[in-house]
């Protein structure tokens, strides 16, 4: 981060801010659990989960203020997360679609 | 010995003590543990392949019993696979050379460095004693649910094993990509970076993003095997189809984490002893990325006769054809470099010559495998183990050797001798061809390959399969021998006794311990052939060479 001269105080007041949301919202999942949302169980957990790490990859992993080629690094990290999951959810979901054994 | 001691101190006698070797940071002297080490493990992984080889030169299961067979070639697989391909030239070479060629003084983590050597060692120690302690039988592919749930063996311990060993791979392509991007000297522009640089690169990416994955996998064995866990049992709602999901996901990236370093290699022999700049400098650069990028999207051909959807087959299918066009564009450029070049025959360029022949005959076997309809016929039979066989051996290892022989006098400061290496290339040619194509044949002809015993009709296949290896068994010694005898007795080498361009031909061989005395500033295009004299900084220009 060679363009921010670097500031202790402000970044450990970030640092707490952020400490706090990241509670904040562990609270919130928390809560979440008690209430039945039916199918949007999961999407609100996750909408939560995918917040945080946003968060801490900001913050905590200096993506931002960082070099673009950290944010272009983590996002072929997480690219490659979805290629794994997305081929395998291909073959799951698209096995016997015909009702025909093997087609 | 007495020429260099007169001059400047390099990095093998700069220091002398056991200490100053096991606690180096020095990349080179790194490189050196894991050449040894390597070079252990080939021999192991070789006395394996020796035991296979000689059980199936008669129909009968004569000679060991099925499971000792079974263990013969698990431990062949793994030890080759994981403790020799994978770290062969990236942590040798790559090692020794990726600072040197950037006009570095080492790679950005030296420490780092150190460290994957010793994750690896502590992993391929894990992997060989459980080997001793009982042995482990499920082939290197550790499928369940025979892994998981049937297998008597030592599955726990050879899977933490490689689990361990991953991790080194990951801190060398980590150390990589940091150092190819931070620490490329004044004038050193991407375009400008040897082919060799970017071959390490894109392995790097494959290495960093694809090994946590097979990290992870062989752990859920472990735990769905002792602990019950169920993630690839279906009693307990797994799959045991995901299991060859997720170590393909590693297997397919990590065959390119064996080959693209080798066609880096290529890339740097192939112009020199042919005088010529490289044809196609850009497509070859890009073509290594692209193979590591689609090479993450096609390992779906190996689960073609699993319960796989047949559209998911179809998907992975055409994929696969599709990363057959950049290793196509890399083997036309080396062409196109060769036409109406000055090639000599140094053995280096004779390894090079059996790296495209064998390489082309393991890529085109590659697209008979991934078209959908062949597969069914010839999967798990020994044609797929002769198309493994001439990537991972005629490619991989022919390019190793011709890299080794390559950058010998740099490494060592001594040449080999020209003719025994010369005649162990040829043999290791012929030994090659005549242990694996017969394999090609028998199973055409359906021969099923993890049998110790087979229907006698497929033996003359498998005596002359026998046959070659013993050649190429005598072929891998010879190097050994006379690498060895030259380290003594070899001329000494100069410079660039090539006549090669690169930063690393300009300094001394063996390089000083700090690489270069003062940075070199780059104002010249990659492989200006012919000739290598120019200014990289002043007190680097080396003496014209003589070749
Ligand atoms: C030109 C691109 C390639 C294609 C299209 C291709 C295709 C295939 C296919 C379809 C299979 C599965 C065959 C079966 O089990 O029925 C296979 C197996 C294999 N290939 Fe390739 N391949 C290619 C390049 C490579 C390279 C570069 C390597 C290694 C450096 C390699 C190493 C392997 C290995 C190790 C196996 C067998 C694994 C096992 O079952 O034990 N392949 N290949
Ligand atoms: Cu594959």
């Amino acid at each position: 981060m060679p363009k921010h001269s670097y500031n202790p105080q402000a970044a450990v007041r970030a640092y707490l801010t952020v400490f706090s949301c990241l509670m904040g919202f562990t609270a919130l999942t928390v809560a979440a659990a008690f209430v039945d949302l039916g199918p949007m169980n999961n999407v609100v957990a996750m909408a939560i989960a995918v917040t945080k790490a946003v968060l801490v990859a900001m913050i905590f992993m200096h993506l931002r203020g960082g070099s673009p080629l950290n944010v272009l690094w983590i996002s072929s990290g997480i690219f490659g997360f979805m290629i794994m999951l997305a081929f395998p959810l291909l073959d799951l979901l698209s096995r016997n679609i015909l009702g025909i054994p093997g087609k | 010995m007495q020429t260099s001691e007169r001059k400047k101190p390099n990095y093998l006698n700069a220091e002398h003590t056991v200490a100053s070797w096991l606690l180096t940071v020095d990349h080179k002297r790194i490189a050196i543990l894991y050449l040894v080490s390597i070079t252990l493990m080939f021999f192991i992984g070789g006395l394996m392949a020796g035991a296979i080889r000689t059980e199936l030169l008669t129909p009968a299961g004569d000679l060991m019993s099925s499971d000792t067979y079974d263990k013969a070639f698990t431990l062949h697989g793994i030890v080759m696979v994981f403790f020799f391909l994978i770290p062969s030239i990236p942590a040798t070479l790559g090692n020794f050379l990726v600072p040197l060629m950037i006009g570095a003084k080492d790679l950005a983590f030296p420490r780092l460095n150190l460290l994957s050597w010793y994750v690896y060692i502590v992993g391929a120690t894990i992997g060989i004693v459980a080997t001793v302690t009982g042995g482990l039988d499920t082939g290197w592919t550790l499928y369940t649910p025979y892994s998981t749930a049937y297998a008597t063996t030592n599955v726990v311990l050879p899977a933490i094993g490689i689990f361990i060993t991953g991790f080194s791979s990951i801190l060398t392509g980590l150390n990589f990509i940091v150092t190819i991007h931070k620490m490329r000297a004044p004038g050193l522009t991407w375009f400008r970076l040897p082919l060799f640089i970017w071959a390490h690169y894109a392995t790097s990416i494959v290495m960093v993003l694809a090994t946590p994955v097979i990290a992870i996998t062989v752990l859920m064995v472990v735990l769905d095997r002792g602990f019950g866990l169920g993630i690839f049992d279906p009693k307990a709602g797994g799959d045991p189809v995901l299991f060859q999901h997720l170590f393909w996901f590693y297997s397919h990236p990590a065959v390119y984490i064996m080959i693209l370093p080798a066609m880096g290699v290529i890339s740097e022999v192939i112009p020199c002893f042919s005088k010529k700049r490289i044809f196609g400098y850009n497509f070859i650069a890009a073509s290594s990325l692209s193979i590591a990028v689609i090479g993450f999207f096609v390992w779906g051909h190996h689960l073609f006769t699993t319960p796989q959807s047949m559209y998911a087959a179809m998907a992975f299918s055409i994929i696969s054809f599709a990363v057959a066009v950049p290793s196509a564009v890399k083997t036309f450029n080396w062409a196109a470099t060769m036409y109406k070049g000055s090639i000599t025959f140094e053995a280096p360029m004779i390894y090079a010559f059996g790296f495209m022949g064998l390489f082309l005959v393991g890529g085109l076997t590659g697209l008979f495998l991934g078209a959908l309809g062949l597969d069914l016929h010839v999967h798990d039979t020994y044609f797929v183990v002769a198309h493994f066989h001439y990537i991972m051996v005629g490619g991989a290892i022919m390019a190793y050797m011709a890299g080794l022989h390559f950058w010998w006098p740099k490494i060592t400061g001594k040449m080999y001798p020209e003719g025994p290496a010369k005649a162990a290339a040829l043999i290791i040619f012929v030994g090659f061809n005549l242990t694996f194509f017969p394999q090609f044949l028998a199973g055409y002809a359906g021969m099923p390959r993890r049998y110790h015993y087979y229907p006698p009709e497929f033996q003359i296949f498998n005596v002359l399969s026998t046959a070659g290896a013993s050649i190429l068994g005598f072929g891998y010694l010879l190097p050994l021998c006379y690498l060895l005898w030259s380290l003594r007795h070899g001329r000494e080498a100069g410079p660039n006794p090539w006549g090669a361009t690169g930063l690393e031909w300009m300094i001394d061989s063996p390089p000083p311990p700090h690489n270069f005395d003062t940075t070199p500033v780059v104002n010249w295009e990659p492989y200006d052939y012919p000739a290598a004299h120019r200014d990289a900084a002043k007190d680097a220009v080396p003496e014209a060479a003589s070749v």
